[in-house]
């Protein structure tokens, strides 16, 4: 079980912040991510016009998305493939575990998927008895740390090149203790040869999708090493774990936003593969799944559908806002506590576990408004983080003093006069003591920024005096 | 299916949430004719100037594409060159002279026998180091071949054998994405595929170490295309 630690949020920041190790690997994710998809989206003159087509087929698909779900549903049907639908994780768990127990499954591949982690499918396997290989690399080595992912396309992001070579060491006892493994190439070697046999001898292959076609009944996934395909291919079962909001309606819908996708994520024009499947291997197929199966997972998404919160189901999980955000980069994805971080974590989460669990996560943000700008479906990223605040504050779940301290500046701002005259007081007394040395090292009430930081001092006038001043003289010289 | 009962519950519980949230009804003709038109005229939005070239231009920028994601590519100028193409290259890269192929028409009655190739046909098992498929298009936009899974070219051979060849006739090289779903609705039907369809953009890579980019993860560590014509 992985424990949820989002309402310890900034005792997890603040260890994460004195984390060598997560510092090193997190300086990695302050450039590549950034400089690659600047450079891809710049090379390619029509991609503001793709974000925007992008959003309009989402927003299309959401409004009807109960027809595309069905339209989709008859599709796969058609294709001999079959569609189950599950409200909650528990209803998708038992569904996953009933389709391996009949295909007699011992051991289960698994394409990359969050929503796998969002549903813990691979504890739910084990206590069943069936054993669950991660195949995408970073997966395979969180999976040896049990860990959660740190990051929703790189999941092992958080980690150093000798972190992953004493796990691989620890775990792989039986292969030659002096072997070199100094370079990344070789850690790669051993993991594509250890896995390789893995893919041969497993009986079902869960991969999560990118997108589902209305117009197909497709699935469709997006990898750069070929795990997912090798996931789907070899074994007698395929089955897809998706959630509603992944329907679009027709194959030149996938492709607009394909455009967008990898650029986003990773900087690359395109993934290494985009696979489209469409149910079982056919008649004359040599190769392929026996039995396909969809497992289509709500989990609290339909009930943000008209809701302040819509604008979210079009997220296409290509993780731009966690590489543009500043707190994400600092802290990296473990100290968001649940499955999803960085900024479409800190919306997503709180509907997902409950703003009680993790209203932290909306409070974690400078609205610097890097996520909106970067995201390819143009999520308002920054509004809907207000908004959860505003719902945490209605819920009176944020401490004592922080409620005192807005309820004490909501009473002054109501009142200009007084308000003007509180502050003109502040700010002489402040100007006033900080004049020799222009900063404060510490004042009382303002720990929290003086500790890691000097205040300036102010000018020892509001800004409306002094504008108030400005304007005079200005009018001043003008008579 | 064990719980069909729960699953089709579930099923009318989330499609009843989606509507209620929605305000919306499965029955209101007005939506029911957006989502029709939409599934049967599948506008194309907007599709990139850079692929709008002609045959010349568009082999050139997929080469270019290709090239770029470390994909290695060859031209031969008609289909009867491709064995020589194929054996030079397993020569030049210190490979066994052995491919395994599907039942492909093409690559199928070439002259194998006039090259000390050994060919094998069927499904890869895992233990080919190479496999050769011909593809049925490619995408100059990006550099992308379009591979369709069958028994004339089986999806194993794209991702088991470490070294992966790939033959697409010149002419099959479309500008955009758009062009072959176009090409795919011409062959198998509107609203149908093949069981897989694989975009293929270079050898399989992974950067989840460090974000150093290596190649050959899980699928071919080297992938080489034989233009035809």
């Amino acid at each position: 079980m992985v424990a949820i630690t989002s309402p310890q949020f900034k005792a997890n920041a603040k260890a994460a912040l004195a984390d060598p190790n997560l510092q090193q690997a997190l300086t990695h994710v302050r450039h590549n991510f950034i400089e690659r998809r600047a450079a891809s989206a710049v090379a390619l003159p029509e991609f503001e016009a793709l974000r925007d087509s992008s959003r309009d087929i989402k927003n299309h698909t959401l409004a009807n998305l109960d027809l595309y779900l069905e339209a989709y549903e008859e599709k796969v049907t058609e294709a001999g493939g079959h569609v189950h639908y599950a409200e909650t994780g528990e209803e998708a768990r038992d569904l996953i575990l009933s389709i391996c127990r009949k295909a007699g499954a011992r051991t289960v591949t698994k394409g990359k998927t969050m929503i796998g982690e969002e549903i813990e499918i691979n504890e739910h396997l084990e206590a069943a008895g069936i054993e669950p290989i991660e195949t995408d690399l970073g997966e395979y080595i969180i999976q040896l740390r049990h860990e959660p992912p740190s990051h929703i396309i790189a999941p092992a992001v958080h980690l150093t090149q000798k972190q992953v070579e004493d796990d691989f060491r620890r775990a792989h006892t039986h292969l030659d203790p002096n072997r070199d493994l100094s370079e990344a190439r070789e850690l790669l070697a051993e993991a594509r040869g250890i896995l390789r046999q893995r893919f041969l001898e497993a009986d079902v292959g869960i991969t999560g999708a990118n997108f589902l076609i209305a117009e197909t009944g497709t699935s469709v996934i997006v990898t750069n090493e070929g795990n997912g395909d090798l996931t789907q291919i070899l074994p007698r079962v395929h089955i897809v774990l998706a959630s509603i909001e992944k329907v679009v309606p027709t194959l030149e819908d996938v492709s607009q936003i394909l455009r967008v996708l990898a650029r986003s994520a990773t900087g690359q024009e395109m993934s290494t593969y985009t696979t489209f499947s469409t149910g079982p291997r056919r008649r004359d197929d040599p190769d392929g799944p026996d039995e396909y199966h969809v497992v289509i997972l709500d989990n609290g998404r339909s009930e943000m559908l008209g809701s302040q919160f819509q604008d979210m189901l079009r997220c296409i999980r290509c993780a731009a806002c966690l590489n543009h955000c500043p707190v994400y980069q600092e802290i990296g994805g473990h100290a968001y506590g649940w499955v999803y971080p960085g900024p479409m974590g800190a919306v997503l989460t709180p509907k997902l576990i409950g703003v009680d669990k993790a209203g932290n996560l909306p409070n974690a943000s400078t609205f610097c408004g890097r996520c909106e700008a970067v995201c390819p479906m143009r999520i308002p990223l920054p509004n809907m983080m207000r908004h959860w605040r505003e719902r945490e504050f209605e819920r009176h779940l944020q401490p004592a003093t922080y409620r005192t301290g807005l309820g004490v500046w909501a009473f002054l701002a109501r009142r200009p006069r007084l308000y003007q005259f509180a502050t003109g007081i502040a700010m002489r007394v402040l100007g006033n003591l900080g004049h020799r040395r222009g900063r404060f090292r510490a004042l009382p009430l303002a720990g929290g920024w003086t500790k890691y930081r000097d205040l300036p001092a102010p000018a020892g006038k509001t800004f409306q005096e002094q504008w108030k001043e400005k304007q005079r003289a200005l009018k001043g010289r003008e008579a | 299916m064990s719980g069909r009962d729960g699953t089709i519950g579930a099923r009318a519980a989330i499609l009843g949430k989606i509507r209620r949230q929605l305000g919306v009804t499965a029955e209101d003709p007005k939506r029911n004719a957006a989502v029709d038109a939409r599934l049967t005229r599948a506008p194309k939005g907007v599709v990139p100037a850079r692929g709008q070239l002609d045959a010349a231009g568009r082999i050139a920028l997929f080469t270019e594409k290709m090239e770029k994601a470390s994909a290695s590519v060859a031209r031969v100028t008609n289909v009867e060159a491709i064995p020589t193409a194929v054996a030079e290259y397993l020569r030049a890269h210190n490979l066994p002279a052995a491919v395994r192929m599907g039942e492909d028409a093409l690559l199928n009655a070439l002259p194998w026998q006039k090259t000390s190739i050994e060919v094998s046909h069927g499904a890869s098992e895992g233990s080919d180091a190479v496999g050769l498929s011909h593809a049925v298009a490619a995408v100059a936009e990006s550099g992308t071949l379009v591979l369709t899974s069958g028994a004339d070219n089986p999806t194993t051979l794209n991702f088991l054998p470490a070294t992966h060849i790939v033959a697409v006739e010149a002419a099959a090289i479309a500008g955009d994405f758009e062009a072959v779903w176009a090409q795919l609705r011409k062959r198998y039907g509107k609203g149908v595929l093949p069981r897989t369809v694989n975009m293929v953009s270079g050898p399989s890579r992974s950067a989840d170490i460090e974000q150093k980019l290596q190649l050959g993860a899980h699928g071919p560590k080297d992938l080489h295309v034989i233009i035809v014509g």
